[in-house]
This record gives structure tokens, sequence and C-alpha cells, in this order.
């Protein structure tokens, strides 16, 4: 994918200044599936074929290194019989969404809901583009359409055997209707869905020709980088702008918002030293205190509060507890993460007064276009935001777009200059949208043989959405905070306890939370796995046999479970010194399960291997859920080796990743996939294996040392032989 | 000014002795495929070669360059993107979001000029470059296939000799 974009393209192509402003000339509201003067070679929204037989599939959501492009590519392409090796990609803006009665529905891409959330409005486009292709055949053969078929982007007439191509009978087909009913394909006849295809954007990152956010020049254009107030919720009390002004390239000393400053200047860096020596005084505001211990504390005692809301409750846990022969107790804690892509937050603005274009790697283009509309104080029709290539995402770049709001505040002070806002790491750091910190107290009952007559589960701790959206709760339960307790759905429960509750006591430090990659799945699931693994110990049962045993309402996590541990060996003797750990869970629509296999030398855990097990219901693009899975593990494991934030005097400590450090390639343990999609529903692929990572490799741990590990990061405790 | 040698041509850069390679060949020069992402050297995304030696350029000033050394960009590994590390990079679809996947390729690249067939220790070693995404085990199946590619190059060579 390149940096084309729908107006772009047209820019490029047509007219010069029309080009941009296109969009603007639309109706506003009017919902047009269906190709037009203005879009002369679209089939409809989603796809445009182009007389040199280049078949150009339109995509909203966006490409962060997940595969989403592809995967959706592949679903249109599927239902269009076109040539898959013609086939290219383009983002529509999302002011164009918003003026074509939001004909691409959402922009939104995180809760691994890329491809699962529209695989079905996708594919209906490729479908009915496919219906106006051959319908324009056969009405210029004079025959029925029902007497012709495609294939790669070949229409043939069965009886005559005539033949023509997509890219002769587009013009025509773009100007019929769009048929509304449309059939689709069984998923067990596709073709190019489906297949390991290799990814459509790979060409540009292995030559360096990709542009992200980080890379992108416009003529004229100027530099900015950024200081917010180092203790969250703080704001500029004064700085001297004379200081740096007779630096070298050095345009402007502004302000943004309340809270921050910058400097911009002809180049980066020019800005960036400039700032580095600009005397900044702060206003700490109120939470100057705050520490992580005293987070800690606040949440430690809210596992005793009285009220909490509860999220899942079914049986008499009370009751359930009461008749236990055994009692089994434990509390755990996950600190906050940072989510540390790889490319630090950033954003291009040029504003005047009549438009504000935003050029910006996001997750959620209707979301940066809401924030541009707001900082501009433009109408968003008046806005437009260019989609890039995101050089990592994790839930950093969707849900509040806190860059783009500073770079159209820059930009506003300089109109006609295009601005480009780059983040240094350390602000990265220090300003992130946190994963949640939370403490859990787990305490179950077992019978005398051994199950369990009950399983409680009291977490306390941050809310994401209390912190992100509080008018979504009102003061109310955040049902995110249940992921993976949840009674049933995306994020079902998956064992069968007939005693059963889980509650929220809500306690919400200063520092912002956010959409961690895997989110709350990642450690609601590490709390019970590990604590199943306690109890199947305290049962004297096998891990796995323990699990089974409780969850015979869960066959489809039972049988990822089976599928990890035969592939691994469970049961049989692991290689001298290597010991193995299971986790399983539900997220994010689909079920999952991992297999560790560790050792321990020298008191340094060695992670040697993981079997993984998916079933996300319907694969798109298995060797992509493979790469997803791989990935997986390292984002989850790297939190619990070595991840945290810890606040002192109010601020993030972590600066860098000299002190936020992560996985390199020497810790990366063999992984296994096993992709087997039992069909019938969709589920998400980016996130759910993040909650199994740890999980299953401290299972594994304990198994090795006796060490049961209840608090994170792993680098603060010692391994070696007690 | 100073000189310098990009990619096989003589440039000249008027930028202050303490501007870190970096960002002399991102803003002075136009070459984006090197990226920032730590700025203390930790994470490798922008590494690049002198004189065939990976080198991290976010914390290598300008004045400790001279005209003499060979700088190759990733946009100079090769002249058509057919280097066999991209090749095996492309085979493999190691990126996935692909910012750290440039410098991660020039550090393999490295790694292969000095060791042709790097062990997976050797790999474990020398490759330190961070990748958020968790492209790392494709990076090593990655490296192992260009190694291979380079062996049969190497052995056809020797063959036609």
């Amino acid at each position: 994918m390149s940096l084309v974009n729908v107006s772009r393209r047209r820019f490029l192509v047509g007219s010069s200044a029309a080009g941009l402003s296109l969009g603007l000339a639309l109706p506003f509201g009017a919902r047009r599936a269906h190709a037009s003067a203005d879009f002369p070679d679209e089939i409809n929204a989603w796809v445009v074929v182009q007389p040199d037989e280049t078949v150009i599939i339109r995509i909203a959501r966006s490409e962060m290194g997940q595969g989403t492009l592809t995967g959706l590519a592949q679903l249109v392409a599927e239902e269009l019989d076109c040539d898959w090796n013609r086939v290219t990609t383009e983002y529509p803006t999302p002011t164009e969404n918003l003026e074509r009665g939001r004909v691409w529905q959402s922009f939104a891409t995180g809760g691994s809901r890329g491809i699962r959330e529209s695989h079905q409005y996708v594919r209906e486009g490729g479908a009915a583009a496919r219906m106006m292709l051959i319908s324009a055949a056969a009405a210029d053969w004079g025959v029925p359409a029902s007497e012709c078929s495609a294939s790669k982007g070949t229409i043939t007439h069965g009886p005559s055997g005539r033949t023509t191509s997509y890219g002769k009978v587009a013009g025509a087909a773009s100007r019929l209707e769009v048929p509304e009913q449309v059939s689709l394909k069984d998923p067990k006849d596709w073709t190019i869905a489906g297949q390991p295809l290799k990814r459509l954007d790979t060409d540009p990152k292995v030559t360096g020709a990709q542009v992200y956010g980080a890379d992108i020049s416009l003529p004229g254009m100027l530099n900015a980088a950024i200081k917010q107030c180092p203790v969250f919720g703080g704001t500029v009390k004064s700085f001297d702008a004379a200081a740096v002004a007779g630096r070298p390239g050095v345009r402007k000393v502004v302000q943004v918002g309340d809270d921050a400053v910058a400097v911009v200047a002809d180049r980066w860096w020019e800005a960036k030293t400039a700032l580095d020596s600009l005397p900044v005084e702060w206003n700490f505001g109120e939470h100057a205190d705050a520490s992580s211990e005293a987070m800690a504390k606040i949440i430690g005692e809210a596992l005793d509060a009285d009220q909490a809301f509860v999220g899942n409750e079914r049986g008499d846990a009370a009751a359930g507890l009461e008749r236990a022969a055994k009692t089994v107790q434990a509390t755990y804690a996950y600190p906050h993460q940072n989510h540390a892509t790889m490319e630090p937050m950033n954003a291009t603005v040029k504003y005047t007064d009549d438009l504000c274009e935003v050029w910006c790697p996001t997750q959620n283009g209707e979301g940066a276009l809401a924030t541009a509309a707001e900082a501009s104080g433009l109408p968003p029709t008046q806005c437009q935001v260019y989609k890039l290539l995101l050089g990592g995402g994790f839930g950093r770049r969707g849900a509040i777009h806190d860059f783009v709001r500073q770079a159209v505040l820059i930009a506003k002070q300089m109109p006609g200059t295009p601005v480009k806002l780059m983040w240094t790491r350390e602000e990265d750091m220090t300003h992130g949208q946190y994963h949640p910190v939370t403490q859990a107290r787990l305490t179950a009952g077992l019978d005398d043989d051994g199950n369990v007559t009950a399983f409680r589960v009291r977490i306390a701790g941050q809310s994401i959405l209390a912190g992100m959206m509080p008018e979504r709760l009102g003061g109310g339960p955040d049902p995110v905070a249940f992921q993976c307790y949840a009674p049933d759905g995306d994020h079902a429960f998956a064992y069968d306890f007939e005693n059963l509750l889980v509650d929220h006591a809500m306690r919400n430090p200063h520092v912002p939370p956010g959409f961690w990659r895997g989110v709350n799945a990642n450690q609601n699931t590490l709390y019970t796995e590990c604590f199943i693994d306690e109890l199947a110990h305290a049962a004297g049962r096998d891990p796995l046999e323990f699990r089974l045993a409780h969850m015979k309402q869960h066959p489809k996590n039972a049988a990822v479970l089976k599928a990890v541990a035969e592939k691994a060996g469970w049961g049989e003797p692991a290689p001298d010194g290597v010991f193995r750990g299971l986790a399983q869970c539900t997220a994010f629509g689909s079920h999952i399960a991992a297999c560790a296999e560790v050792s321990v030398k020298d008191g340094q855990l060695v992670m040697h291997r993981i079997v993984a097990a998916t079933d996300c219901g319907t694969a798109v693009n298995p060797q992509q859920i493979e790469a997803q899975v791989e990935g997986s593990f390292v984002y989850g494991l790297s939190a619990m080796l070595y991840g945290e934030c810890t606040v002192k005097d109010g601020r993030v400590q972590q600066t860098n990743f000299h002190n936020y450090p992560v996985m390199f390639i020497r810790d990366m343990p063999e992984v296994e996939t096993i992709v087997m999609p039992s069909g019938g529903f969709w589920g998400g692929v980016g996130e759910p294996t993040i909650a199994v990572a740890a999980p299953a490799v401290l299972n594994a741990l304990f198994a090795a040392t006796g060490k049961r590990i209840r608090s994170f990061p792993l680098k603060h405790h010692d391994l070696s032989a007690a | 000014m100073a000189k310098l040698n990009v990619n096989g041509r003589d440039v000249e850069v008027d930028a202050d002795g303490s501007t870190p390679l970096l960002w002399v060949l991102r803003e002075h020069l136009g070459l984006t495929g090197t990226k920032y992402g730590c700025g203390i050297a930790q994470c490798g995304a922008c590494t690049v070669h002198i004189n065939g030696q990976a080198v991290r350029t976010c914390v290598r000033p300008l004045a400790s360059v001279s005209a003499g050394d060979e700088i190759v960009t990733i946009e100079g590994l090769s002249e058509d993107g057919s280097h066999p590390v991209q090749q095996a990079w492309r085979e493999l679809d190691v990126p996935q979001c692909g910012y750290c996947q440039t410098g991660m390729i020039m550090a393999s690249a490295a790694l292969l000029a000095k060791n042709a067939a790097p062990s997976d220790d050797d790999i474990d070693r020398e490759i330190t470059n961070i990748c958020r995404c968790g492209t790392y085990r494709r990076v090593r199946a990655g490296i192992h296939l260009a190694a291979d590619s380079l062996a049969k190059d190497a052995s056809k060579a020797g063959g036609a000799a």
C-alpha cells in the first residue's frame, strides 16, 4: 500500500486543486454505494477496476502490522472473483465516509475486530461488484446474466464461450445500480480467502520506501518537538521562548493546550535540541506526590471493600466455600505497562481558515477526524485525515488522539504552514495510556475428590473506560474489566464452576489508562490460569485433567487445550530439566490455549518452546494468524519478564528502552501454532494469544521450581533454587 | 559543510557536527528508510552500515564520520531490493508493522557479511534490534534462509569457475 488514498489518487490523476476538495462537493449524508460522475471508475464503494485490469480494493480499517489490510482484501477479492495478482488497496478518508453516509461503516481498528466485525459487508461489497461486472458484460452481449460466470477477472458466457475482462466492462458496470441482494460463498469453497497468501504491504517495508507518519514530508513543512507536563494533570506555568529563539532553525515556541510546550523548527533535530534547553516552569497540580506504592495500597485495600460491581455470578459462592473440604486463596497483582510502539506518536497538520488536513498513523480514522475538528474548530467536512500505515498501534493510537490534537493546536498557530509533530521516545514512555493496574484475590473451595465447590474472584483497581470515556459508564460498572470472566460472549469465562462470583472494586489512580493489546484479558487470564494451576496442585491432580474436568460446557476450549497438550507431548517425559505449563481462555471471540516448555538455569528462566492453538472460527489467512500468535507471545512475555511503569512524584519513571526493557530475539522461544478454525463464527486473532502467554510460562516455571510468582514483572523475583 | 559518502554518492551536508547521523540521513538527505526509535542506541531501528559494520546512527555524531567512510542505508543495500536478506524477508513475510525492519535487515545483512552461516547462538548474540510486533521467529528464519541463498550463490559461482 502506498501513500495514495482516494482523494490523493484523484488529486494525482485529476485536476490539481479540485482533487483534494472533491469530497467536499458531495451531498452530505446521502448514502451512495454506487458510482457516479464523481467516481467514474468505481464499481461500488469497495471496488475500483481500472482499464489495465488493476483492481483497487478500499480498506476502511487501519493496517498496523496485524495483517488486516491483506485479510480484508482477500475477503473482497474472494467474492469479486478477481485476479489476486492484480489487487492493490487504498484507504478512503473518514471525511469521505461521512459525506457518503458512512458507506464504509466503522474505521475503528481495535479489539481484534478489524475482520470479524466487517467481514459480512466487505464480502457483500465484493459480491455486488462481481454481479455488476457480469451484468454489464451480459448486457453488452445481449444475453442473460445467469448464463455468464466470472473467474480471476475474466467473464465467460457459457453457451457461446465468449469472454471479456473486468477492466473492459468496468465503465459500464459502474453505471449500474448496486444490487441489494447478494449471496456469499461458503468458506469451504474459498480459493483466495482462507489461503496463506503473502501480505500486500511487504515490499516497501523491506526497501525502506514505506512512508510512515514519522517520515512524511510536505513542501514548506516545519517540524515540532513537544514537552508535556511530567505529572499527569499538571499544567504549564511559564516558559522562556527568548532563551532558544536564536538557535539554528528555530521558528517558533508555542504553548500547546494547557499542559505542553512545543518548539517548531526547520528540522526536527533542531526543534528537539532547542526544546531540551528551553526553560519551562510547571504547575504539577494535585498529583505531584502520587506513587505506585500509594496506588498499590489503595488498590490492595479494595480487595476487602464491601462494595463492588458484580460481573458474573451463578450459584452461591459463599455457600460453596462453606462446604469445601479445603480452601485455597491467592492474591495477584499486575503493573502498568506502556504500549511502546516502535514509531513514536506523531501527526502532521496543515491548517488554514477553511481546511484542516492531518496526516497520521491512527487506529481509527474517524476518531482522528473528530479530534481534528474539535481542536481546529472547523466542521468535520472541512477537515481531512489521511491515514498512514502505523509503526505499531497496540491500542495506543485508537481511542484518544492526543498527538493529533496537539499537532492541530500547533499548526493552528502557524496557518498555511504544514507542521510535523513527533514525540521523543521519552515523551512516548512518560505520556502513554497505560495498561490498567489491578490486583486480584482468588479464593476457591475443593471437595474431598478435588473438585471445585466455589470460585470467587475479587478484582480491585483501575478501569479503562472510567479513565478514557467516563461518560459511557455514568458511574456504573466497567464491563471491559470483566474480560475473560463474562457469563457468555466474546470473553466468556471458560469453566463450569456452579458457584461463581466475580466482582470489581474500582479504584482509579491518576495515571491515564488505555487499551493495551489484549486489554484486561491479559491479567484476568493470568490470574485465573495461574490460580487454576494452584488448585490442581492443591487437589493433587494433573493440571490438564483438572482443567478438562471443569470445562465440560466449553468443548471448544477443551479442544484447543487438548490440541496443545497432545502436540507438546503432555503426559510424556519432557527433555531433561524441561517443564511444561498450560493456559487457556476465550478472548476476543476466539478460543485459545498454550503449552509452554521452560527450564531454569543458574536462576535464569529459559523459554524453549510454546505450542499454541487458536480456534478463531473462520481463518482468513492462516500464515498471518501464525504471525499474530508468534508476535503475541513477544508482547505478552515482554510484559511478564520485564514490563512495568512505576510512578514516583506523580510521573512515570521509565523513559526509554534501557529502563523499560522488552524481549530481544535471544529471549524468543520456538513457537508452534495450531490454527484450528471450527467454523460457524468469526473470532479475533491479533490479541487473544497474549492472554495465555504469561500463565502458560508461569505454570511451567512453577513445575520447574515450585515457585509461584504472583507479582510482576518476573525480573524482580529470584528464581535460583531455594 | 561536511562531506559524506552515502550509498556510493559523495554528498555535502550543512549540519552541525553534533547532529546524529540518523537525522542527517533523514532530514538533510531525505533517506527516511532509517528510522528513529529510541535515540539512545537501544532499539536498532536506525541501523546503517559504515564500512560494512552495522552502526546505530542515532548516537553517532556527524563529526565522527569522514568523507572516506562508506555509509550504506537501506535505500542503498541493493539497487532493486534484491539483497538476499530482503528476498528472504519477502519470502517469509517477515515484517508486520515494518517500522523496525529496515534496521533489522541492515543488522542481519551486516551479520551475514562477516559470518556466512550464523548459528542460532550467533543470531542471539548479534541481533539485538527491538521489534514490538514480535517478528523474531521469522527474523531468525529469514537470516538462515538468506544464508542458505548466499551459500547456493557461492557454490554456483564456485562451480562456474
